[in-house]
């Protein structure tokens, strides 16, 4: 069989980050070990070649592979959030899988891979190939959150991840064999058409929706079906961490808006129902767990769950007014730029954890941060310009993520829901400012001025930057995100 | 609205964030004098708004906007009226007194420190010059957080409590606030957060009674008003000196600059129909601060509990919603900020001597300290309300403004003048006068110079404004007559000659809709005697 060339010209960016990661496989054994690094660089250099392709050819919405892969602005969108968030993760990597002695090629290629799944994700317009890419994005996760090998925490991690992960996907691929009985295909346009004919009172499709809830809010983090995230989170080595927490939410959810918007449009009262009980359930359970947390990890675990319950809120306001097409667009641009801007704090913090080191290990507790303002003032004070971004306080982008989805709540006439987000919102304040407290407002003891210390590879230094300059670029000036968002937005 | 070519407004907002570029590039030593250039210069920059100021309009003046964002229509819109500018100066006055104050008393960190008191000043000042909506909100979350920094690094003991309580409490206050914001922008339907924009449209009653109480929560809290005041006697207690001034002076100004310019203007039929309330909360907090007062030992927390009162004050002339009330409002606002910065002043002058701020380890100090107990003995007097001073002709113009509305709220607010004096002479005679403390008294020196130049300015106006209080009034008259106007439609209120109650209510309701008269309680429909 002949795949025409204009449908692989339409998935460009997925073939090269899948060769690149296939040849990294193979270059990997004959690369001298003290040239590994050319490796890392090779897969930076790869995303930002994939960068300007799918920034140069984004536009018109186009269908390949028999209507089972589309790109447009939208999967544009979370392609370009994704090569950035990977690159930062890469070269965070770099220094930090050295002091934690597990510098082996393979990761690299495993982001790669695990990329190219998100990248199948957001892209698939049929449920099968939502689910492959799910698929090969959550194997490449498993193996990467068990990547510190020597360590139990991080070996139950990786089974613990893969153990829930396998059982959300096998919810989500039963509600995809329900649907296919129902509509006779997985193809997300097939279903609209199927749900339009159905009847809105089909309990066959019903049902489905619900596992695929159930499946998608899995991969996202929300409650009540979070319980891994906790563990995972913690146990994983922190670049990973930072990779899932951000990467795969926005991958996840990127995926969970297309399947609600474009296959069940017709139900959208139904799922933006269900899923806004779900979403005040997080904005709940997170923020208030995330209070009684004393290992940071674990806090910015519970931290992304409440992040993800803010992004639902987009989410909710698409499928609320869904004949509205106005409306619901901002919902889903709002939910687009949160994560946006979510991705670039959440990526921050993790990065000070990550280099922030006591003796030979990771200075993830909460004591390890006490008088780190005596004794790191610059990673100190991006640690303060991170919290206080994730508490959404002005002039940083978390404000605006915040500021705009509450927009698109009132705009649909939810102001009750952008009132409950705002409360939680000072709720969380509380935990951020702890750790701005510790920081700032605590003297550090003797030995930890002398144990602990910054492992900041010039790569990692990077990282940093480019976190920082976009919570506050994105902050002071954020039209180019909220413009960039509302032309990219769905439908 | 007039603009003037020169964007005074954007250097005078943004001018201390180029110190804090000066500071990260210089030592610790030299970050004092930065800091004290930098601050000095705004001030001086400051001038111009008030000489070129016109006093015959209410419209904003040195307007600037410039498009921040495009969708929704967010702009970077900036200007001064009659309300703002007195309260713009006064911050830019305070800041260089904040710094020469700190010059000893900061040891540690005091790049930082100088960096968060110059952030500070940018968000207050951006706060009571922002026209958007958003910006303004901006500028009032941003200043939580070098103020939160300021209480819990450099406060004392309790500190770190302090400083989240203050946090949470004024976030908390402004959960409400962002949402009214949004809420607001959709119903006036005019695409704009522009304040004047967002003023001149038309809200129906229900919307207005929630909107109020939701502007209310940010609002009361920040002033602090009776019973969400709680947080401010740890906040002052435990801030360092510049932080209980900035905190006083200026932090607490903006919550009654915020009904000013928003409650007041936006939502005047929900503020007519909740007045009475708000006025019954004053009048509590004037009691009750006062009555606190008495019992503190701690000379901060004394103060502290005095400013609950005096805010009371300023309440209390904003919700009687006539021209007298409000003039004496912002009138009040003023010399509270520059009389109880001052005592703030004093008492960390005297607590880097003894490092106690307790009453009785810092008594009779008049025989060791003599300049001292001369300064405190006028900020004290300024604070009871001496005539000749500033605080008389605010609290006067105030407790007119009451009586207009009503005899028993004039009354009870007279009561809390008493009050004032009662426990602010008997401060007085125990400081001043009282037997000094042995252990003490080797500590205590006389006031430097540096602290003679942070106390002498702000006592010459407690003078000024107690004399000559004119330039101050004329500038706010055309403002507040244009605000006293807009409640007009719904209250008609005699400037001149105060008419009988039941005359006013004649005459209010004759201008009123039936919907409107329905808001009102019963016996003021003016329905006969």
């Amino acid at each position: 069989m002949m795949i025409p060339l204009a449908d692989l010209v339409t998935i460009l960016p997925e073939l090269i980050v899948v060769s690149a990661a296939c040849l990294l496989l193979v270059l990997d054994p004959i690369t001298p070990s003290n040239k590994k690094d050319l490796l890392a660089w090779m897969s930076v250099t790869t995303l930002g070649i994939c960068f300007v392709v799918t920034a140069g050819s984004m536009g018109d919405r186009v269908f390949a592979f028999s209507d089972l892969v589309v790109v447009d602005g939208y999967a544009s969108f979370w392609k370009l959030l994704l090569y950035v968030v990977s690159g930062m993760t890469i070269l965070l990597s770099i220094g930090y899988l050295k002091e934690e002695r597990i510098d082996l090629a393979e990761f690299y290629g495993f982001v790669l891979l695990s990329l190219t799944g998100m990248m199948i994700m957001v892209s698939g317009a049929d449920l099968l190939v939502i689910y492959l890419g799910i698929e090969l994005m959550s194997i490449s996760l498993y193996i990467m959150a068990g990547f510190k090998r020597f360590e139990a925490k991080s070996i139950e991690s990786s089974a613990k991840y893969f153990i829930l992960g396998a059982f959300s996907s096998g919810l989500l691929l039963y509600g995809i064999s329900l649907i296919f009985g129902v509509a006779g295909s997985t193809r997300l346009v097939e279903i609209a058409a199927a749900v339009d004919a159905r009847g809105l009172d089909d309990s066959l499709i019903l049902i489905a929706l619900m596992l695929m809830i159930v499946g998608f809010g899995f991969k996202v983090a929300a409650v009540p079906f979070h319980m891994w995230t906790p563990d995972v989170y913690q146990g994983a080595p922190t670049s990973v961490t930072a990779f899932m927490a951000v990467a795969s939410k926005a991958a996840s959810f990127g995926a969970f808006l297309r399947v609600m918007l474009e296959g069940f449009g017709g139900m959208n009262t139904d799922w933006s129902g269900l899923i806004l009980g779900v979403c005040i359930l997080t904005l709940i359970l997170g923020n208030l767990v995330a209070i009684v947390q004393t290992n940071v990890k674990r806090m910015l675990a519970y931290s992304s769950i409440a992040h993800a319950g803010y992004a639902l809120i987009g989410l909710v306001v698409a499928g609320w007014v869904g004949t509205e097409a106005g409306v619901s667009a901002k919902g889903v641009s709002s939910m687009m730029l949160y994560l946006a801007v979510y991705s670039f704090m959440t990526l921050g913090a993790f990065s000070i954890v990550a280099i922030l080191r006591r003796g030979g290990n990771e200075g993830e507790d909460l004591d390890d941060f006490t008088g780190l303002a005596k004794r790191h003032k610059g990673a100190a004070f991006l640690m303060l310009l991170f919290m206080v971004s994730l508490a959404g306080i002005p002039p940083t982008a978390g404000f605006i993520g915040k500021f705009y989805l509450f927009m698109a709540a009132v705009n649909a006439g939810l102001t009750w829901l952008a009132v409950v987000g705002l409360i939680f919102a000072a709720v969380s304040a509380f935990y951020y400012l702890r750790i701005v407290m510790v920081m700032y407002m605590r003297e550090p003891s003797p030995d930890q001025e002398n144990e602990t210390r910054l492992a900041l590879s010039p790569t990692a230094t990077v990282v940093l930057v480019l976190a920082a300059t976009g919570v506050v670029l994105f902050g002071l000036y954020p039209w180019p995100l909220v413009s960039l968002t509302a032309t990219a937005a769905l439908p | 609205m007039s603009s003037s070519g020169f964007p005074w407004l954007t250097l005078v907002v943004f001018l201390p964030l180029l110190g804090v570029a000066a500071i990260l590039m210089v030592g610790e030593t030299l970050a004092r004098w930065v800091a004290l250039g930098v601050s000095s210069l705004v001030f001086l920059v400051s001038l111009p708004l008030w000489v070129l100021f016109d006093e015959s309009t209410p419209a904003m003046q040195f307007v600037e906007s410039h498009q921040w964002i495009a969708s929704p229509s967010i702009n970077y819109t900036v200007g001064v009226d009659g309300i703002s500018l007195p309260l713009v100066i006064l911050t830019t006055l305070l800041t260089p007194l904040c710094v020469l104050i700190s010059w000893t008393a900061i040891e540690t960190r005091v790049r930082e420190f100088m960096i968060s008191l110059l952030v500070m000043e940018t968000a207050t000042i951006g706060v009571f010059v922002a026209l958007d909506f958003v910006l303004f909100y901006v500028f009032w979350e941003t200043m939580l957080i070098p103020m939160y920094l300021l209480i819990g690094i450099w406060g004392g003991p309790n500190r770190v409590y302090a400083a989240i309580k203050f946090f949470l409490y004024t976030l908390a206050g402004s959960v409400l606030l962002l949402v009214a914001i949004i809420v607001l922008y959709f119903y006036a339907g005019k695409e704009s957060f522009d304040i004047l924009t967002l003023s001149n449209a038309e809200y129906p009653a229900w919307l207005q009674a929630w909107l109020f109480w939701a502007f209310f929560a940010a609002f009361a809290v920040k002033v602090p008003m009776f019973p969400f005041h709680t947080w401010l006697p740890d906040a002052h207690v435990e801030a360092p000196t510049a932080g209980s001034v900035m905190l006083a002076s200026v932090l607490l100004k903006l919550g009654a600059y915020g009904f000013l310019r928003f409650s007041l203007p936006m939502l005047p039929n929900a503020t007519q129909q909740f007045t009475s309330v708000v006025l019954l909360l004053s009048v509590v907090a004037i009691i009750y601060g006062a009555y606190m007062a008495f019992a503190q030992a701690d000379l901060k927390k004394l103060i502290a509990y005095s400013s609950v009162s005096h805010m009371g004050f300023v309440t209390l002339g904003i919700f009687v919603l006539n021209a007298q009330g409000i003039e004496g409002a912002i009138l009040q606002m003023v010399n509270h900020g520059i009389t109880t910065g001052a005592l703030f002043l004093c008492v960390g002058i005297v607590y880097e001597r003894t490092h106690s701020r307790e009453i009785s380890d810092n008594s009779g100090l008049a025989a060791s300290m003599p300049v001292y107990a001369t300064f405190l003995v006028i900020f004290a007097l300024s604070s009871v309300g001496l005539p000749g001073m500033n605080s008389f002709v605010g609290e006067f113009f105030v407790l007119l403004g009451a009586f207009l509305w009503s005899k028993a709220v004039a009354t009870a607010a007279a009561l809390g003048v008493i009050l004032a004096a009662a426990y602010i002479l008997w401060m007085l005679q125990r400081v001043i006068y009282g037997t000094p403390a042995q252990q003490m008294t080797s500590k205590l020196h006389d006031m430097n110079w540096r602290e003679i130049g942070t106390l002498a300015p702000l006592a010459f106006f407690v003078f000024w404004i107690g004399l000559y209080p004119k330039p101050l009034l004329d500038v706010m008259h055309a403002s507040v007559d244009h605000l006293v106007q807009k409640q007009a439609k719904v209250l008609v209120v005699d400037k001149v000659s105060p008419l009988p109650r039941w005359e006013r209510a004649r005459v209010r309701v004759q201008s009123m809709t039936p919907g409107e008269v329905s808001l009102l309680p019963r016996r003021e429909r003016g329905e006969g005697r």
